[in-house]
């Protein structure tokens, strides 16, 4: 009975074909280590922050005089409201982490060069969609930093010549952040971007599972059917789809079928995650003033402005980027040239070997580089924008835009090591 | 419109240097989320001196009876001064205008205010109240100077000022500051007059957030949980791998 209920279904959608497809019979390379955990990790922490979010949702009033009151209610009155609560605030911290380790992964082995180029950019358009998803869930609380964070923010699309003010007021839906704003920005925050974000990370899986999971050596694990690369008994022993074989003119190496080898791998970076995580949520909820700032437990007031307003964490390093720049219309496009250059990747890199570990000594310092920058554009992007603060932003944002014109020159021509023909 | 964002940046430089250290030194606040007594101490505290001009306009008075062991009727009858029902929020009958008119700018609501300005900086601008004519209400505060609000504990510590001492430094007799002294009028000795504001301060810092216990408490049977749930997995990944190793 169920057998045949199975295979009616089976014949009008086939189900578990495309399982098999993308869990059972996917193939894996073997090698994956540490830095593999972030992509389901980034999945886990989407849920927590839709789930979370829904719940928030049947008690938050999106409204000038009611959301402050309503979050307050949340936090004291509503059933776990409170754990709700830092679920998702931690959670939107949470999603910026495992994200830029994600990014930083794929720099380390070469995850966006080709035939990846498409999957990378459809993984930049998430962190862009993020980044706004972020800034909007953060004006829901109507803290003094919400309202001040917002006002700063949206005063960066205000330096842009001939339309810059109108695009504010467009933005904001007013002539002041206001309930308006607060409206369209709920609007966006729980429908528009949730949608698009759920859609491209759709987008991003499919584009993966059709090019393939990079590996930390950044060689091929499908080889040419031609006999110059012979099948060892280990890899006889999974079935893989015969997608992935295009018919026969593939062959599959090193691989592992991707449940259960890491369905059950995976679960050991979530229980780790988790352990740290929940640490964050039930023992540091403010994250030290970085998750939750102070200033955000006052309601917002335009006619009070806060002692120290700073972006969240997450953002600090393009906003040190900005401010490094003394023009502010050209901070902006700096800004938002920081995130283009990432994105563009796939083309600065001429180089055809894509792992770090047999590429130029030059490479590895060059990531280094971009490493350290990153970082310390972000801590001073919490740190006042003064004397040799700035300097020292100017100095980073050029090794930060310095890696990407380097990378250009050296890749090239770049003195690599002999690639393995099979995984290490 | 680069006006816009240049004064804008500019405006938050300018309060950055203000906030880039705290003018003075903060004492750190001695209080105990665990102690009842002194939290109902505080909480009588707050009804008494503060609820006048100040609101915690998102605590609810059964709240406060229930997590600090208060029966609702002891509670309803001693510290229950606005409100009719027990549900209420803890609010009084200023208005605002009123308020700005009297102070200069209406009295913050306390519910949050643990979490904004932090234990220590309470504990230790309610404990710098000084004597100065210059003021309208005839105090000043280090922590907050010019502040607005009277030194409404004055009653409790007595009339603190600023006390300075002859002293020889390098061979040159001068006047050093020596810290805050009061007059001795109060009801409470110098040490009853700290613990009571810390008593006072873990109130606040409790309603802050008046989950952090039951956080806690929950934190630490999820973080067993995890790590029960993290050995099992591991070692689920192990089994696993055989194969594959």
């Amino acid at each position: 009975m169920f057998k045949n209920l199975m295979s009616w279904i089976e014949y009008r959608l086939p189900f578990m074909d495309k399982m098999n497809l993308h869990v059972m019979q996917y193939p894996a390379p073997k090698n994956f280590n540490f830095w593999y955990f972030f992509g389901s990790l980034a999945m886990l922490v989407l849920v927590n922050q839709i789930l979370t979010g829904i719940w928030l949702t049947m008690n938050y009033v999106p409204s000038a005089e009611g959301a402050f009151a309503s979050v307050e209610y949340i936090m004291r009155d509503v059933d776990y409201g409170w754990l709700l609560r830092y679920m998702h605030s931690t959670g939107a911290s949470a999603f910026f982490v495992v994200v830029y380790l994600h990014m930083l992964r794929g720099m380390m082995y070469g995850s966006y060069q080709k035939p990846r180029e498409l999957l990378w950019i459809f993984g930049m358009l998430i962190f862009l969609v993020l980044m706004a998803e972020a800034f909007m869930g953060y004006l829901l609380p109507w803290g003094q930093m919400s309202f001040w964070g917002a006002q700063v923010i949206i005063g960066i699309f205000g330096t842009i010549p001939f339309v810059g003010e109108d695009l504010t007021l467009w933005i904001r839906g007013d002539y002041v952040i206001s309930g308006a704003t607060l409206n369209r920005f709920f609007a966006l925050h729980v429908i528009a971007l949730p949608l698009v974000l759920v859609i491209l990370v759709f987008l991003h899986i499919m584009a993966l599972h059709e090019v393939g999971s990079n590996n930390p050596d950044g060689i091929d694990i499908k080889k040419d059917n031609d006999g110059s690369v012979a099948q060892t008994e280990a890899d006889k022993k999974f079935t893989f789809h015969q997608y992935f074989t295009r018919g026969g003119k593939k062959v599959i190496v090193d691989a592992i079928p991707f449940h259960p080898y890491y369905t059950v791998k995976d679960l050991v970076g979530v229980a780790g995650f988790l352990l740290i995580f929940a640490w964050v949520i039930f023992f540091f909820p403010e994250g030290g003033g970085y998750f939750l700032e102070p200033p955000n437990f006052e309601p917002a007031n335009a006619l009070k402005t806060p002692a120290h307003i700073a972006p969240v964490w997450y953002f600090t390093p393009f906003y040190a980027i900005l401010r490094a720049i003394p023009h502010p219309f050209m901070g902006a496009v700096a800004m938002f040239a920081a995130i283009l250059a990432l994105a563009l990747l796939p083309w600065l890199d001429r180089g055809k070997v894509r792992s770090m570990r047999y590429r130029s000594g030059l490479h590895t310092a060059n990531l280094i580089n971009f490493c350290i920058s990153f970082v310390a554009l972000g801590v001073l992007g919490v740190l006042p924008a003064e004397g040799v603060y700035t300097l020292m932003a100017q100095i980073f944002s050029f090794t930060y835009f310095g890696f990407f014109i380097l990378l250009w020159f050296y890749s090239k021509n770049e003195k690599t090591k002999p690639l393995p023909v099979r995984l290490t | 419109m680069m006006k816009n964002l240049f004064s804008v940046i500019a405006l938050v430089a300018s309060s950055w240097a203000m906030a880039a250290g705290p003018a003075v030194h903060l004492d750190k606040a001695p209080i105990d989320l665990m102690d009842k007594a002194s939290l109902q101490h505080g909480a009588k505290l707050f009804q008494n001196y503060c609820l006048g001009c100040h609101q915690m306009q998102y605590q609810r008075y059964s709240r406060t009876f229930r997590d600090l062991d208060i029966p609702e009727d002891v509670g309803v009858e001693n510290l229950m001064f606005t409100g009719k029902k027990v549900g209420d929020h803890i609010k009084n009958n200023m208005a605002t205008k009123d308020a700005e008119k009297w102070f200069g700018a209406a009295p913050p609501d306390l519910t949050n205010v643990a979490r904004v300005r932090g234990p220590d900086w309470l504990y230790t601008y309610l404990r710098s109240f000084y004597a100065d004519p210059a003021r309208p209400f005839g105090v000043n505060n280090d922590v907050f100077p010019m502040v607005g609000m009277p030194h409404v504990l004055q009653e409790l510590q007595g009339m603190p000022y600023k006390a300075y001492e002859t002293r020889l430094v390098d061979g040159e007799s001068k006047q050093v500051y020596v810290g805050i002294k009061t007059d001795g009028t109060g009801e409470l000795s110098a040490e009853e007059y700290d613990r009571a504001v810390a008593d006072l301060v873990n109130y606040l810092e409790y309603v802050g957030e008046p989950t952090k216990l039951e956080s806690r408490a929950l934190g630490i049977k999820v973080m067993v949980f995890l790590l029960i749930f993290f050995v099992l997995a591991y070692l689920l990944k192990k089994e696993y791998w055989k194969d594959v190793h």
